[in-house]
């Protein structure tokens, strides 16, 4: 009752006044599933802050569609720090001119302080025996994917199975396109996102396979309970990054360059790494991936940058307009 | 009440339209709204509870509020203006002007919200005098509002436009032959003749500003606790998978509905009480 | 004598002009600004945008889904409104309130509900299938979404209108000897045809915009269950704006012209009921001296 009472009242000040209460305020735009990681990360940092220079920080949650939010950010939405799940999408901030243009190398490992992979999520004792990205473009076989040209859990498993064929033997640009174009033809629908690419699977008991990231399984295991679904991991997979990057512009506007670069370096801090993996995202120290290797068994992966040469260039090549995905449907 | 043969279908033609009817709603409103109910109660009644006390939500619903109150006032003076000018009046393109007034129904949400983001967004036409004099719309409060107004722009209008054409303007034009001024004539006969169905047009905008999400969600930043309405919310809820949660605010928005209905109904009562006075008096008044 | 009930009337330049200037600032301004942004394109580019062979397909499921959908509305929207205000039945205010509830529910909140209800293991989906009737993920279950969404239209539009049908002129037609479904056809029906026109359009034009139940629903399958703004969203998250805004303006161009012809048609028939009326008056005040 007495949180109610505050949120009300913090949503008057913010109304009337602006926010005054703490000494600085930052706001994260960030991607929409992000919401557990960032609310228990936010204290851990305000109180690692308060304790290395005394000022109480304020900390902003922004979360929506990845390409949504950094175009709400273009359009003068006053983020100090960016954390998405689509490297294209900061690329595009990038290109605005608010985002450094060398920012995957303002942090470490490209900017990304956690990844994750996608995954198979297959009914329970796996009766279709789907193990590999081959067997999901076997006829008979239905897979439930988000749509992979408007959604980011989309596009990462098309890029997944055109990097797997692609690295089979005698693997060519030709033959990834017809088996991905195999693969989607296994595809009843294309789901609006990944949340409803689960519910269309796990509650709708829709097909037979269901692709995403490695991190969701626990979550539909909280929704939907451990037992009902098994996950696979395929032969290859990508590695999905989470880049940040601080909005120049406004921490040059609002005098918080400090605060932002710090919020995002805390990240790669022990305790930072802890959290990610506690919300079953990869961290990137070794040593915490060992401690938590119940949740990440070892699986073969590649980066964007290492079979597609970018972010932003296997986005132009597949799924913009005219892009490979297009013409998997339209011929002409 | 009483029915006579001849304004009477024959027995077998109600039952089979009560049974189309009912069933249509039954398929297309009852099951719907049930299954909302049953997913926000998947986990009983205490998960339920504890979805909404959680502030994030409590603060969606205030604002929801908020902006629904904030477009109030702008609708009635329009939906009011507009339909005096076309239902008492005549002039050339009126049914022009009728299809403008139309015309935000069939602009998709997202590109409502969008056209507010070309002109006030910060790489939009006013964008740059904007962020130089320190006024926020976009991602904020007054560009919600906007985007809110925009969406429920007809509904008013459209709701006393054929109610004011039916009631024509005899009794105005004798306030004012009578020597009442415009004002007078306004809140002494115009208004009581409408304000059911102004109500009425209150009801319905007020909802459909509660419920919308892709204008809104275009505009707002998604910033929680500050910029989310009740709509926005229930996205990020499911997207999280909360689904008890998502539903349960869903469920909030389905019984706000259930209040305007409460409401309808008092209305109704009243504006059917007062016309049953008013058959009354009427002869009464004719023959003096 | 239009010029004469203007003077006769006050507050008509008073209301005309706050009409159009509020319509002007807050729908035609903005509009025309998307417009306008949009003739950086050309007329070439804008024309290949809109008909590529995606493009003709989501504009072919997009308009007849919700000419369907308005359709179901206009014929099941008559019926609730007829027995809503002429017959009794037991829990009537509930189901009248229950109308305005597609309003009143997030639309992505419908979408999601109707799909877990038509979907082949849902309370609807499962009677349904063995049937061969698949809904959720067809363009079927489109016209489904767009039905839920607009059916406040048509209801609400005929309540005030039937309860505005005084029962004389009925009583009048049958006592000059018309069965009840000739009354209906004649008099009943041509009172009610502007309204359900009004209604009709409404939905219509509400339907051609939808996306956020549509999306959960539609299955979004290339060239089969795409609709226009789910293309418009794509382009948004190609970052595309320009595009989008091209075909936004397609579609808003489009919607223009059928909801002007609606309007017209719909003002041409009241004008004709209108001048009818002077008969069925002198019907009912015969059926009146009679009683």
């Amino acid at each position: 009752m007495i949180s109610f009472r505050r949120s009300l009242s913090a949503l008057l000040f913010s109304l009337l006044a602006g926010s005054a209460l703490a000494d600085a305020t930052l706001l994260n735009a960030s991607y929409d599933v992000a919401r557990d990681v960032y609310k228990d990360y936010n204290p851990l940092f305000q109180k690692y802050w308060k304790a290395k220079t005394g000022e109480s920080l304020e900390l902003k949650q922004s979360h929506g569609g990845s390409s949504k939010q950094v175009r709400a950010v273009a359009d003068g939405l006053e983020a100090d720090v960016v954390t998405m799940n689509q490297a294209n999408d900061v690329e595009f901030l990038a290109e605005k001119g608010l985002v450094a243009k060398d920012w995957t190398k303002k942090f470490p490992n490209n900017a990304s302080p956690y990844t994750s992979a996608m995954v198979f999520i297959v009914r329970k004792g796996n009766p279709k025996g789907l193990k590999d990205w081959g067997d999901l473009a076997a006829p008979g076989v239905q897979v439930i994917v988000p749509h992979p040209k408007n959604t980011g859990n989309g596009r990462n498993t098309y890029l997944s199975a055109w990097a797997w064929a692609l690295k089979q033997p005698g693997g060519n640009d030709q033959k990834a396109q017809e088996f991905v174009g195999k693969l989607l033809k296994n595809a009843p629908l294309f789901a609006a996102g990944g949340r409803d690419a689960t519910t269309t699977f796990m509650q709708r008991q829709l097909g037979d396979v269901l692709v995403t990231f490695e991190s969701e399984a626990e979550m539909i295991a909280k929704e939907f309970g451990k037992g009902n679904f098994e996950v696979v991991y395929p032969s290859l997979t990508l590695q999905t990054e989470f880049p940040v990057a601080v909005v120049e512009k406004v921490v040059d506007k609002k005098g918080t360059r400090a605060q932002a670069t710090a919020y995002l370096e805390y990240l790669w801090s022990r305790e930072g790494q802890e959290n990610a993996a506690q919300n079953y995202l990869r961290p990137r120290d070794p040593d915490l991936l060992k401690k938590y290797a119940a949740f990440f068994p070892p699986v073969k992966t590649f980066t964007v940058d290492e079979v597609f040469g970018g972010a932003n260039k296997a986005f132009v090549t597949h799924f913009k307009d005219g892009g490979s995905f297009d013409r998997i449907y339209v011929q002409k | 009440m009483k029915s006579t043969r001849a304004t009477q279908e024959p027995a077998w033609v109600r039952y089979t339209l009560l049974g189309l009817g009912l069933g249509f709603l039954f398929f297309f409103l009852g099951l719907p709204l049930v299954a909302v109910f049953v997913e926000a109660f998947a986990q009983g009644w205490p998960a339920y509870a504890e979805a909404l006390k959680e502030p994030e939500t409590a603060s969606a619903i205030w604002l929801t509020v908020v902006i629904a109150l904030a477009v109030l006032p702008f609708n009635i003076a329009f939906g009011v203006a507009a339909a005096w000018a076309i239902a008492k009046f005549d002039f050339r393109g009126k049914s022009l002007l009728i299809t403008l007034i139309d015309l935000p129904f069939a602009v998709s949400p997202v590109v409502a919200g969008l056209i507010f983001i070309l002109l006030f967004g910060s790489q939009g036409w006013f964008g740059g005098w904007l962020s130089a004099n320190e006024i926020k719309i976009i991602f904020a409060v007054p560009g919600m509002i906007l985007a809110t107004l925009f969406i429920t722009f007809p509904f008013i209008a459209r709701e006393l436009i054929p109610l004011m054409q039916a009631q024509g303007k005899d009794e105005e034009e004798a306030a004012v032959s009578l020597g009442a001024t415009g004002w007078q004539m306004f809140r002494r006969v115009t208004l009581p003749n409408i304000k059911w169905g102004l109500l009425y047009g209150v009801i319905l905008s007020n909802a459909r500003a509660m419920g919308e999400f892709g204008a809104v969600s275009v505009v707002s930043g998604h910033i929680r606790g500050e910029t989310n309405t009740l709509p926005l919310h229930v996205e990020i809820l499911y997207n999280e998978y909360n689904a008890v949660g998502a539903f349960a605010a869903a469920s909030i928005l389905a019984l706000l509905a259930l209040v305007t209905l409460v409401a309808k109904t008092v209305v109704e009562w009243r504006m059917r009480k007062e016309t049953e006075m008013l058959t009354a008096d009427l002869p009464a008044e004719k023959t003096s | 004598m239009a010029a004469k009930t203007q003077r006769v009337l006050p507050g008509f330049g008073l209301a005309l002009g706050y009409t159009l200037v509020y319509l002007s600032l807050l729908i035609l301004l903005p509009l025309g600004g998307m417009i306008l942004k949009t003739a950086d394109l050309g007329f070439a580019q804008i024309l290949d945008i809109a008909l590529g062979e995606r493009s003709l397909a989501a504009f072919r499921v997009t308009f007849g889904a919700s000419l369907l959908a308005a359709g179901i509305n206009a014929f099941f929207g008559l019926i609730v409104a007829w027995i809503l205000v002429r017959y009794p039945f037991p829990g009537k205010r509930f189901v009248d309130a229950l109308v305005d509830l597609p309003f009143a529910l997030p639309t992505a909140v419908a979408g999601i509900t109707l799909a877990t209800l038509y979907a082949g293991n849902g309370w609807l989906g499962s009677h349904l299938e063995p049937l061969g009737l698949k809904v959720a993920y067809t363009p079927l279950g489109i016209v489904v979404a767009l039905t839920f969404v607009t059916l406040p239209f048509v209801v609400r539009t005929l309540q005030p209108v039937i309860e505005d049908i005084e029962t004389e002129v009925e009583e009048a037609a049958a006592s000059l000897g018309a069965s009840r479904w000739q009354t209906f056809a004649r008099v009943i029906f041509p009172a009610l045809f502007p309204a359900l026109l009004t209604g009709f359009a409404l939905a219509f034009a509400r339907a051609l915009g939808e996306f956020g139940s549509v999306i959960f629903i539609a299955g979004n399958l290339p060239l089969i269950s795409e609709i226009v703004p789910l293309l418009i969203i794509s382009k948004l998250e190609q970052y595309d704006v320009l595009g989008a805004t091209a075909l936004a303006v397609v579609m808003l161009a489009l919607s223009f012209i059928l909801l002007l012809a609606v309007n017209a048609l719909q003002w041409w028939t009241a004008n004709r009921h209108k001048n009818a009326e002077p008969l069925e008056a002198a019907a009912g005040r015969a059926a009146g001296g009679q009683s």
